[in-house]
């Protein structure tokens, strides 16, 4: 029990990669992202709520979802953080430079919300509620970071 | 119908941030050895074993196989589960069923971690969605942050509420001799100038990672009468799912609907319509402090927005109307395999009478809930009367 204690342990290191299919819905949303920096949702014919991300089927009435609708680029803050504390960042293996704002973002005309980087650090300044505007990317390539952050608006 | 089945033994390690003294096997059979003698049973009157544990954190797959002589599972009927957060509560839900169904008498769930042998906020990254979600919510610590401000903001509780709920984890846990955290001295100053890890989650508002094991024994009617003088019987147990994503579920902590879900079907089970009132003693799977308070809230102990005034009113203090976690809960302990048993366990002391110092008098009804990132949960109720 003792951590003093000579207790001795082996080290290992596993070094993975992984690829994931986006599927046929969020094909779809990433190219209209790349294309026309449209950020699209899915409504549903039973009960309406707009869905982010894209999917084949509303959890709640479990109908088929067909329609796309367009929602955003702008929305409003319903959580936030300032990550101070390093971590591995997945998409990388690599520590994410700290500290940087994350939201649970409701863009305009979805129902669901939309995790991503917010462009400011300072705890006084974001708060639930204020309104944010999606920034692209110049260059996009089809994934969430074609998104680069939400910018805070003025109130 | 089902028949009736009774908790009739637990045990459990010494949980540690680090358990150097022992491989995994032998931190189960700790479990498992002191679970035997408190049924005084050998493993050869197990009928069946079910293990939980989240594979990925110590790097390997399947442990119902390697770990076999430390589960004494050999020839035995046996799963393993592995449902996050949740899988303690399911794999207790899962004995309690095997047990109900008539088809096993007496079923041990075994709950384990060692997390020092991997990298917990690595491996939990991954319960977000690759596409959509991993890469931003900086683990459990970051996706906490962003529901607490939600809660903060629905429910106007502050940063002092949710630190008095880590202090009194923390002092409770000084009553239980098998919690990892012990500060007996924690104020909530400490907590509110500990560092800030995602504003407003600071370190000592969140659990701790721990090595650990636990082991409970579920039997039927006859058995659990003749082998325990006052067995917990299980009186109900719920479970429900949310949607997919973080982001489906409208209001987070303030709103966790497959929470409320699940106590409000199994107090219907249980027959109890004020559970502030008709619970004696609840464990519940509050990672953080925040989550706590929150969950005051949707299981009902108080009104929507009063879980801050709950904690400032001491009506969740071990000598107040409703403890909570008089173990010290997972603020204090937390070896996330076991984690959700060792709620079950700790609810199943209470009712037997064994709960030593951390004895909630006279509990006669007790909750246990196990929690997956808001997306699950599981609930189990037991008693000292039989359902």
């Amino acid at each position: 029990m003792s951590e003093e204690s000579p207790m001795l342990r082996v080290e290992f290191f596993l070094n993975t990669e992984y690829h994931y299919a986006v599927g046929h819905y969020g094909t779809r949303f990433f190219t209209e992202l790349r294309d026309h920096a449209r950020i699209m949702g899915m409504r549903c014919p039973e009960c309406g709520r707009v869905y982010i991300p894209p999917r084949p089927v509303c959890g709640i009435c479990y109908r088929e979802l067909q329609e796309w609708v367009e929602v955003g680029p702008e929305g409003t803050i319903v959580g936030w953080t300032v990550v101070r504390i390093p971590f591995i960042d997945p998409m990388t293996g690599e520590q994410r430079p700290v500290p940087y704002g994350f939201a649970i973002i409701r863009l305009d005309g979805a129902s669901t919300s939309l995790y991503h980087f917010l462009d400011e650090t300072d705890e006084s300044k974001i708060a639930v509620g204020k309104r944010v505007r999606a920034v692209f990317r110049e260059q996009r390539e089809g994934s969430l970071r074609d998104i680069l952050y939400f910018r805070l608006l003025e109130d | 119908m089902p028949r009736r089945v009774a908790i009739i033994a637990t045990g459990q390690t010494k949980h540690a941030a680090r358990r150097l003294d022992v491989n995994i096997r032998e931190l189960i059979s700790e479990a498992v050895i002191r679970a035997l003698q408190d049924a005084d049973l050998t493993m050869q009157q197990i009928d069946a074993v079910l293990l939980s544990n989240m594979e990925p954190f110590e790097g390997f797959l399947f442990p119902e196989l390697w770990a076999v002589e430390g589960w004494g599972g050999y020839m035995k009927p046996s799963v393993k589960f592995n449902t996050g957060g949740t899988v303690g509560t399911t794999t207790a839900i899962a004995a309690y069923y095997y047990v109900a169904s008539g088809i096993y008498d007496v079923v041990m769930a075994i709950g384990f971690q060692k997390q020092s042998e991997g990298h917990t906020q690595t491996a939990i990254t991954t319960v977000g969605d690759p596409i959509w979600e991993r890469s931003i919510m900086a683990g459990a610590i970051g996706n906490f942050a962003v529901m607490a401000t939600t809660y903060m903001h629905e429910s106007g509780v502050t940063e002092e509420q949710a630190a008095k709920a880590a202090v009194k984890a923390r002092r409770n846990a000084c009553l239980n001799e098998y919690a990892h955290l012990q500060m007996p001295d924690i104020t909530v100053e400490d907590v509110l100038k500990s560092e800030m890890l995602a504003y407003p989650v600071k370190r000592l508002d969140m659990c701790p990672q721990s090595d650990g094991a636990v082991a409970v024994i579920f039997a039927e009617e006859s058995k659990a009468q003749r082998l325990c003088p006052r067995p917990a019987w299980v009186k109900a147990v719920a479970t429900a799912h949310e949607q997919q994503y973080m982001g489906d579920s409208p209001k987070r902590l303030a709103e966790m609907r497959s929470l409320i879900a699940a106590s409000r079907r199994a107090y219907q089970a249980a027959g109890i319509t004020n559970p502030r009132k008709e619970l004696d003693v609840a464990e519940i799977y509050e990672v953080a402090s925040f989550a706590e308070l929150a969950m005051y809230e949707n299981l009902g102990f108080c009104e929507r927005g009063e879980g801050g005034k709950l904690i400032d009113m001491g009506v969740t203090e071990l000598t107040g109307e409703l403890p909570v976690n008089p173990s010290g809960g997972v603020m204090s302990t937390n070896p996330i395999g076991a984690t959700a048993l060792i709620r079950v366990a700790e609810a199943a002391l209470q009712i037997m009478g064994k709960a030593g110092r951390r004895q909630v008098e006279g509990a006669r009804m007790a909750l246990a809930t196990g929690y997956g990132g808001n997306a699950w949960t599981d609930i189990m109720i037991l008693s000292r009367e039989k359902p």
